[in-house]
Formats: structure tokens, C-alpha cells, sequence
């Protein structure tokens, strides 16, 4: 294994990390404001179609974007009104958007372009292509730091970037700011939070819609970003990964990226090498793309310690009568 | 309301008429969906071709699980439908217990063997077209290395993948082919960021021909070899198109003449094995206007002579099938 491939497996692992990242942050917000959040999967896939079919409609993929964004954050109010105003169970309101969003993402799709629930490709301005960053073409010769420059932080589209800074964005929010304070201590005592006099339900709503918005830049980032264009069942299964990635990093924005970074690496090693050969044993290839299934419940079940999720999480709040 | 009233009872009225001299056949899909951009979307295309040539109608069922398969074919068969046609290998079990409880219906699966007497089996000699475009690729390449990239892993991709690789060998032996599959599970048709993924790492070990039979996973795969700049190969339709000037060729497999064929010989369609390959069109090499440019003469001169010389039985393919195994892999 050379240098180049290491950074190329690197650059892949960004890519795949990014919207797990997102979707992760996403149920970051949510739950730590006490509702729990199941739905990540079907907000990401309805954005997902969404971007890429406003985006094959008018030609622009920052309508798209923000179609998409819309998308996600309309589900996330019905999230928000089932279990904050209707003091519904979260998990079923969980479940039943990510219904929601397989079905109508296909048959939407269906009768809008007739191509079985894809949209067309996307091509062009319909996309976000990759930012080359300054002098990455002239400094790609220079050993070392020249290929890493190039490749791994130059060339990726402007959501990765967003992705990564949503990092110490979120971190900052909630735990450096007034908002963030009452934004955890919504999860942990809402009581206490309404003794205080500050309304837990627009808290909640608020956590809420921060958590569509960041998993429809995840959806928008998988159908505009790395494919060009919705399939049915795009997301596959990464807003689950997304949740488990959560629960690894302990509710921690910090630990979030570190844990979807690994997730994304451990994919991007699945797919460069589908059967690896370990000291005289090869492993095949269904191990390796188990591998972060695997790694999820080892690393659950023992290294993480005890994970707690935030005390008020999953419960609806009920005003004393 | 009203209207859907008089349209249901018009069918109705028809199909009462028409009785057992004239029988609608149906057609269903596999779990790709009847859009794929190429297996199901062939058989589609088969199906439509009849209709228009013909004026007749046909029913047809998108699956959207496993469980559905043996209950569809239950309400198509009961509801008098014949022949049904069944686009995927995944129906084996199914019409093994199905078939012979509508003796009367007749039965043709695409892709699998099922020994009743009421059933009609197709097969295509794909490794024989993988064959094929393995050979056009190596001839493409620069850099003497080729992938390819399989959807589900099954005996079915391989046999794809051991032709293509005899193909390459048989051009250049020296030349390397990287070989993937997407998944294990039936979402390996559908991924086409992972697709796209595998592209990219294929590249960056130098391939710069990539062979996509990975139904709706290779529409990732063609997309990203188009942005990279390096060619593709499509599979089942005929791909071309998606990407014109970038998709060297496209390993069609003719499911919609086996469709269409079905449906013309109607309920007297001839029941047993039936195989399509290179003798009888059932597998080629696509070469339209949009992949025009990129192929040499060279390239067709080589074609059109492993072509006969598969067809005389001069040269042998390796059907992976027929032992699990691969010589050259």
C-alpha cells in the first residue's frame, strides 16, 4: 500500500463520511433537545429526491438545495408536531416518516418523470461539482503535502466543507452558547427549563427544524453531490448508521466526526479491497462489508463504556396541571 | 367515478367475450424495477414492442419485496393471464411450487431453469457477449488494467465477470482486471453511490475501461466513469446513450426479444429450455451513432471473428455456471 492509495482511500472515506456526518449532527440536535429521532433516514431520502428533482426541473442545484432542505424540514415539523404538540410516541412518528418518504419519494417521482421513481441524470449546473482549490493543479508535484493538498482537501463539493464545519459549529452552538445551555437542558429536565420560564415546545421545535436542515443537506449532498440524480432507496440504510454513529459518540459533535469518519473508512477500505489477505488467511469479501455492521455492536457492546442518552430523551414533555 | 365504472365493466364484459380463446399475457418485474435502464427495462421494452405491433394489451406487476413474488404469480395465473412472463432469477423457488398448480398456464422465466412441463425456460449465453466486450475493452485500454463492477454477488454476475475477464485475456494476456461486487443483498442493484464509489477506487488503480453489470447500480457507475474521464460498458439494454462518446459499448442481452417472443407465440408458447446466445441474438455487442467514434476497426474486425468463432465452436467461453469455478480468475 503506497502512499497515493492511502490518500485515495482517505478522499473516499471523506465522501462517504460526510453524509453520515450530517445526519448524525442532525440527530445530535434533535436528541439532545429530548426527541428522539428515527426518522434521519426518511428526511435524507426525501430531500434527496427532492434536490435532484427540482434540480433536473429548473436546471439549478441550488434550487434543489433548497428544495430539498424544505422537504426535510416539513417532515421534521410533522416529527415535531406528533411528538412535541401531540405528545405522540417518537419512535412510531420516527417510523412512519420514514414510510412516508420511501413511498412518496416513488410514486411522486413516478408521476413527475415516468421513469419508475428515478429522476433524470443530472448534469452540469444541476449538480454540485467539486471545488478545485487555489494552485491544487501546481502544487500537486510537491511530495508529500502536494498530493495530500490535491487530493484529499482540494477537489470535494462545497457540502463536504459545510459537513465538516458544521463540526465546531454545532459544538460551539451547544455548548458555548446561552441557547445551546437551555438546548441541552431541554433533553436532560425540561421541567426545570420551564420552571425558568422559557417555553420547552418552541425549544424542541427549534432543535427540530435545525435537525431537518442538516439532514437535508445530507439527502441533497448523496443525489446531487456523489450521484447524479435519485434512485429509490438512495440512502440505504445511512441514516440508521447515522444513528448508531450518534450513540458511539455519546451524543459529542467531536466524537460524532470521529466516529463517522471511521464508519466512512471502514467502507471506503470494503470497497478498494474486497477480499483482503491477513497474515495467510484471506478474508472475503461479505466480511468486509459487514465489517462496520460488526464494528457497531462490538464497539457498543464493550469499548464505549455506557453510553447515556440525554434523561428526558423520548418522553414528551407534560406541563404540571 | 362513474366513467371508471363503465371502463371496469367494459374490461370486464371483454375479457368475459374473449374467454379462453384469447388470454392477456402478463409480464413481471424483478426488484429493480421495471425503470432499471437495463434488465427490466429491456424485458419492458420487449413487452411494449408486442403491444404496439400488434395492438394487444398486457398486464404487468413491479414487485416491492420478496414476499410478493409467489403471490403475484397466484393472482396473475388465477385471473386467467397466459403466458406469464417472469423477468429474474430470483422467481426459481416460486414457480417451482407455482407451476404445477395451474397446469393450464403456461410460464416463461428469464435467466433460471425450472423443469415443469408447463414452463419455459430462458437462459443467455452471457459470458459469451461478456466475452465480447471484454475483448473490446482490452483493446481500448491504455493502461492495461480493466474493471469490473457486479451488482449482487451471484453465480449469475460471475458468469459475466469470468467471460469478460477471458475476453481481456484472450486480447492482451499481461492485462490486469479489477473485479467488485456492490453488495450480497438485493440493494446491490440499486446503490448507485456505492457504485459510483467503486468506480473511483477502480481508477485510481489504473483501470480506465470499466465494465458495469450491476443493474441499476451501474447507472453510478457509467455517471462517474463519464466524470473521470475514462470509458464504461453497459449491460442488458443497450446503454450508449446515457453517456454518449464515454460508454465504449453495451453487452446487450436481447430479454426483450425473449419477451417478445413469448407474447407473440401467446398461450401456445413452446414450454422446455431455451437458450439465446451469440448464434441467435440472444446476446451482442451494442455499436450506434453515439459509440461510433470509439470504435476501431481493429476492434470490429476482432469482434465479428471471435463472434463466428464462438458460433462454430471454434473458440470456447467458460460458463461459470457449469461448475461454480472460473479458469482465469
Amino acid at each position: 500500500m503506497d502512499f497515493l492509495t492511502i490518500i485515495q482511500i482517505l478522499d473516499s472515506t471523506m465522501r462517504l463520511a460526510t453524509p453520515l456526518l450530517l445526519a448524525c449532527l442532525a440527530g445530535l440536535f434533535s436528541e439532545r433537545a429530548g426527541i428522539f429521532d428515527i426518522g434521519l433516514e426518511g428526511k435524507m431520502l426525501a430531500a434527496a429526491f427532492l434536490s435532484a428533482a427540482v434540480a433536473a426541473a429548473t436546471g439549478s442545484v441550488w434550487l434543489g438545495f433548497l428544495a430539498g432542505v424544505g422537504a426535510s424540514i416539513s417532515l421534521a415539523l410533522i416529527h415535531g408536531l406528533a411528538s412535541i404538540t401531540f405528545r405522540g410516541d417518537q419512535l412510531i412518528s420516527g417510523v412512519a416518516i420514514n414510510f412516508l418518504a420511501a413511498g412518496l419519494t416513488v410514486i411522486v417521482g413516478q408521476s413527475w418523470f415516468g421513469l419508475g421513481g428515478r429522476t433524470p441524470s443530472l448534469a452540469g449546473d444541476a449538480r454540485f461539482n467539486p471545488l478545485e482549490w487555489p494552485l491544487a493543479e501546481t502544487l500537486a508535484d510537491i511530495p508529500v503535502a502536494g498530493p495530500l493538498y490535491a487530493e484529499l482537501i482540494s477537489g470535494h463539493s462545497i457540502l463536504v466543507y459545510v459537513a465538516l464545519l458544521a463540526v465546531p459549529t454545532s459544538w460551539y452552538i451547544l455548548f458555548r452558547t446561552r441557547f445551546g445551555l437551555r438546548l441541552r437542558a431541554v433533553g436532560e429536565n425540561p421541567g426545570a427549563v420551564d420552571t425558568a420560564g422559557i417555553s420547552v415546545v418552541r425549544l424542541r421545535f427549534t432543535a427540530v427544524i435545525i435537525c431537518g436542515l442538516l439532514c437535508g443537506i445530507a439527502g441533497a449532498y448523496l443525489a446531487t453531490g456523489l450521484a447524479a440524480g435519485f434512485v429509490k432507496d438512495m440512502t440505504a440504510g445511512r441514516g440508521f448508521i447515522a444513528l448508531a454513529a450518534l450513540i458511539f459518540a455519546k451524543w459529542r459533535p467531536w466524537h460524532a466526526l470521529y466516529a463517522c469518519l471511521l464508519f466512512g473508512f471502514l467502507e471506503a477500505i470494503g470497497n478498494r479491497y474486497q477480499s483482503i489477505e491477513l497474515a495467510g488467511f484471506i478474508l472475503p469479501v461479505q466480511f468486509m462489508q459487514a465489517l462496520p455492521y460488526i464494528l457497531t455492536v462490538v464497539i457498543l457492546a464493550g469499548f464505549v463504556g455506557k453510553a447515556i442518552p440525554p434523561r428526558a430523551g423520548g418522553a414528551p414533555y407534560v406541563k404540571e396541571r | 367515478m362513474s366513467l371508471m365504472k363503465s371502463l371496469l365493466g367494459a374490461a370486464a364484459s371483454l375479457a368475459l367475450s374473449a374467454g379462453a380463446s384469447f388470454a392477456e399475457p402478463a409480464l413481471i418485474f424483478d426488484l429493480g424495477g421495471k425503470f432499471d435502464k437495463s434488465f427490466n427495462e429491456a424485458a419492458f421494452g420487449g413487452a411494449t414492442r408486442w403491444a404496439e405491433e400488434t395492438g394487444g394489451s398486457f398486464r404487468e406487476v413491479e414487485l416491492q419485496s420478496e414476499a410478493q413474488r409467489e403471490q403475484a404469480l397466484r393472482r396473475f395465473a388465477e385471473a386467467g393471464l397466459n403466458p406469464i412472463v417472469m423477468a429474474g432469477f430470483s422467481f426459481g423457488s416460486s414457480l417451482e411450487t407455482v407451476a404445477p398448480d395451474f397446469p393450464d398456464t403456461k410460464f416463461v422465466i428469464i435467466d433460471m431453469v425450472v423443469d415443469q412441463p408447463n414452463v419455459r425456460s430462458v437462459v443467455f449465453n452471457e459470458h459469451e457477449g461478456s466475452y465480447l466486450v471484454g475483448m473490446m475493452a482490452a483493446k481500448a485500454s491504455e493502461t492495461g488494467t480493466v474493471g469490473f463492477i457486479g451488482g449482487m454477488d451471484i453465480p449469475l454476475i460471475r458468469k459475466f465477470a469470468c467471460g469478460y475477464v477471458q475476453g481481456v485475456k484472450a486480447v492482451n494476456p499481461d492485462a490486469e482486471v479489477i473485479q467488485n461486487m456492490t453488495g450480497t443483498t438485493p440493494a446491490a442493484w440499486n446503490d448507485p453511490v456505492k457504485g459510483g464509489e467503486l468506480t473511483k477506487a477502480q481508477i485510481s488503480q489504473g483501470a480506465d475501461v470499466v465494465y458495469a453489470a450491476a443493474g441499476g447500480t451501474g447507472v453510478g457507475v457509467l455517471q462517474t466513469a463519464a466524470d473521470e474521464g475514462i470509458l464504461s460498458i453497459g449491460v442488458d439494454s443497450n446503454q450508449n446513450y446515457l453517456h454518449p462518446g464515454q460508454v465504449l459499448t453495451s453487452m446487450m442481452k436481447r430479454v426483450d426479444n425473449a419477451v417478445y417472443e413469448a407474447f407473440s407465440a401467446g398461450v401456445d408458447v413452446e414450454t422446455g429450455f431455451n437458450v439465446m446466445g451469440l448464434a441467435n441474438d440472444g446476446v451482442s455487442v451494442a455499436i450506434d451513432e453515439f459509440n461510433e467514434p470509439l470504435i476501431t476497426d481493429e476492434m470490429t474486425a476482432a469482434v465479428e471473428e471471435a463472434t463466428a468463432k464462438i458460433v462454430a465452436g471454434e473458440i470456447t467461453v467458460h460458463d461459470y455456471m457449469s461448475d461454480d469455478s472460473c479458469p482465469v480468475m
